[in-house]
């Protein structure tokens, strides 16, 4: 069931139509950039950006702070939401369930699809943006960025401290990369709970963006900071850490924590509601 | 191979299923028939495991179901309502999905399977075009070869000639006829009732989640004790036959008289002339709509009266019976074997 679930998802066209998208805005935004040399002002825009310029295979992570807050996790909430409701709702769920796959195989079978989506979404978008990086940016070891608000702060720190070898660049931006990818599956499994509770995938996937973004408003309030530390985008930033020198763990370690629990809670949730459910789709 | 004992399924205040007591012996054509929300599909549904009963027991080929259901679902073929399939992918590929995704036995035999499948649904020569293409007929033949594909010893179809045209209906009865002769079990749930009446040996009709009747056909289809005659000299023999014509529409009359020859005799040797003249025999759709009420789907107002119900037959079922003679007749000969009981706004209003 695991490999027909997998088969399912690259035949799929919106598979590879939502990647294509994923990696194209970073594209767009490069191009521009390269064109025009006007970063955005630091501290403004898309974390990491304005040092791009200067260092094109930085881009990697630049690409993923710009698809990150929107772009991606609207693509994770799409495909996890449609995993069962969208069996549901086509017909085939019954039939699946028929032949027989047990609910547990299934759910788990739509898990690893997700999780493979997942990651081949990230790594696609690193591996497109390091390539256009390295085409349209130059390649100087040196930082320009004044320093001044956080995410500036943040690129200064390295940069301009000790400045990073083209290896650590890399192996901190797989980091950043493993990181995101926890934190989409988080949104994953938020996702997947809602689309075995509904038969409509749309109604999964924007229950799961509407969760994100009741958390992010929350996270950005003071007045609910007592909640804040287990809200599911609290730590979403947190890979920003990685290129800072040194690398700042507290917050990367608390984002993979709580992501982990959101994931067991909801795939837990989700298991119990599926497998106990009556099929009437 | 079908038993269940007292099924009972509520969907919150909704008593869906109402204490069915079902029983399927190999080797029958069960049809199981029902007017529309009587909770065909539900009790179709727990047989499969995808619903589960609030009380009751189910044992499918021996097994009780849900807690075996694994052992007893390879051996099961399903086209549960509409058929489904990935509109994106061929026929072909979608089959080959649903082989593989059910428990594994021989990855390498798989094509052959597939193809054997759409032979015997008569997609044989089917191209590589995307299943949303298909028209509905096509849809339906994909949906049963996917229950034929792993020649299973039982096969619960719901609706199977749904979309066909008449040659399709009879091709497809013939198929399960076919597979049935093979000692595949058949329980066909349907509303059609001319589709069961030529191919089921044996019946159960739900009306409201009550098992009202469960019989083999030729026992429910039995002699009324009646003849009709047709006759050009009606008048005449409506005289001779005097005290003993129950019923008369122009030159047909309905007698109370079990033996069709000697009516015949009766009348020839007074010198009547007869065009046909044959035993009453009790019809499917007499007996169906004797022993159930209109269907979920029929939301009448207040102001609408109960006989008139009464002998409305649903849409379908209009549609679907051929006219034989003797079946105009509104009479209800057959046992009433449940009295439903209705709620009529309009009878206090207009007493």
């Amino acid at each position: 069931m695991i490999a027909v679930e997998l088969l399912k998802l690259v035949r799929r066209p919106r598979s590879w139509v939502s990647i294509a998208l994923l990696c194209g805005l970073p594209i767009v935004v490069a191009i521009f950039v390269a064109v025009t040399h006007v970063a955005p002002p630091p501290g403004q825009g898309p974390a990491l950006l304005s040092a791009v310029l200067s260092n094109g295979s930085l881009f990697p992570a630049a690409a993923l702070a710009i698809v990150l807050p929107i772009f991606l996790p609207i693509a994770v909430a799409v495909m996890a939401g449609d995993s069962i409701a969208g069996e549901a709702s086509s017909g085939m769920l019954r039939y699946l369930l028929a032949r027989p796959v047990g609910r547990t195989r299934l759910l788990i079978a739509k898990l690893i699809a997700l999780v493979a989506y997942v990651l081949l979404a990230v790594v696609l978008v690193a591996l497109t943006s390091y390539l256009t990086g390295r085409l349209l940016f130059g390649n100087s070891p040196v930082a320009v960025t004044p320093t001044g608000i956080t995410t500036t702060n943040v690129v200064a720190n390295t940069l301009s401290g000790t400045g990073l070898t083209p290896e650590q660049v890399i192996l901190r931006t797989a980091g950043a990369v493993a990181f995101i990818a926890v934190s989409m599956l988080g949104v994953g499994a938020i996702a997947l709970f809602l689309s075995t509770i509904t038969d409509s995938s749309l109604g999964a996937a924007l229950g799961a963006i509407a969760a994100l973004i009741a958390s992010g408003v929350l996270v950005a309030l003071n007045a609910s900071a007592a909640v804040s530390p287990y809200l599911p985008t609290r730590y979403w930033l947190a890979w920003l850490d990685f290129f800072r020198q040194p690398i700042l763990w507290r917050d990367i370690d608390r984002g993979f924590e709580i992501q982990g629990v959101y994931v067991l809670v909801f795939l837990a949730a989700a298991w119990a509601n599926f497998a106990s459910k009556d099929i009437t789709s | 191979m079908i038993v269940t004992r007292e099924l009972t399924k509520r969907f919150g205040h909704v008593l869906a299923v109402d204490h069915v007591d079902l029983e399927v012996r190999e080797g029958d054509r069960y049809g199981f028939l029902g007017p529309n929300g009587s909770g065909k599909t539900t009790v179709v549904r727990m047989l499969l495991g995808l619903v589960y009963a609030t009380s009751g027991q189910i044992e499918v080929l021996g097994r009780p179901v849900p807690s075996k259901i694994s052992q007893v679902l390879p051996q099961i073929g399903s086209l549960i309502e509409a058929p489904a399939a990935y509109g994106h992918l061929s026929g072909r590929a979608n089959l080959l999905l649903i082989d593989a995704a059910g428990p594994h036995r021989g990855g390498r035999a798989r094509s052959r399977r597939v193809d054997e499948a759409l032979d015997r649904v008569g997609l044989g020569g089917i191209d590589s075009r995307a299943v949303k293409k298909y028209s509905l007929g096509m849809r339906q033949r994909l949906g049963l070869a996917a229950a034929l594909l792993r020649a299973p010893r039982l096969l619960i179809l719901d609706e199977p000639t749904n979309g066909l045209d008449p040659q399709g209906i009879r091709e497809i009865r013939d198929l399960l006829a076919e597979l049935n002769a093979a000692g595949t079990t058949v329980f066909l749930s349907s509303h059609q009732l001319a589709e069961v009446e030529q191919l089921c040996t044996r019946v159960g009709v739900l009306d409201h989640g009550r098992l009202v009747l469960q019989d083999d056909l030729d026992a429910l289809r039995g002699l009324t004790g009646r003849v009709i005659v047709r006759s050009p000299d009606a008048d005449r023999a409506a005289a001779l036959l005097d005290g003993r014509v129950a019923h008369r529409d122009a030159d047909r009359l309905v007698i109370t008289e079990a033996d069709p020859a000697a009516v015949n005799a009766e009348l020839v040797s007074a010198g009547l002339r007869v065009t046909e003249v044959s035993a009453e025999r009790r019809s499917l759709e007499e007996l169906v709509l004797s022993v159930t009420s209109s269907g979920s789907d029929r939301i009448d107002g207040p102001r609408f009266g109960q006989g008139a119900r009464r002998h409305q037959p649903g849409p379908a079922a209009a549609g679907a019976v051929p006219t034989e003679p003797g079946l105009a007749d509104p009479v209800r000969p057959g046992p009433v074997l449940a009295d439903p009981v209705r709620v009529d706004p309009a009878a206090d209003e207009e007493a």
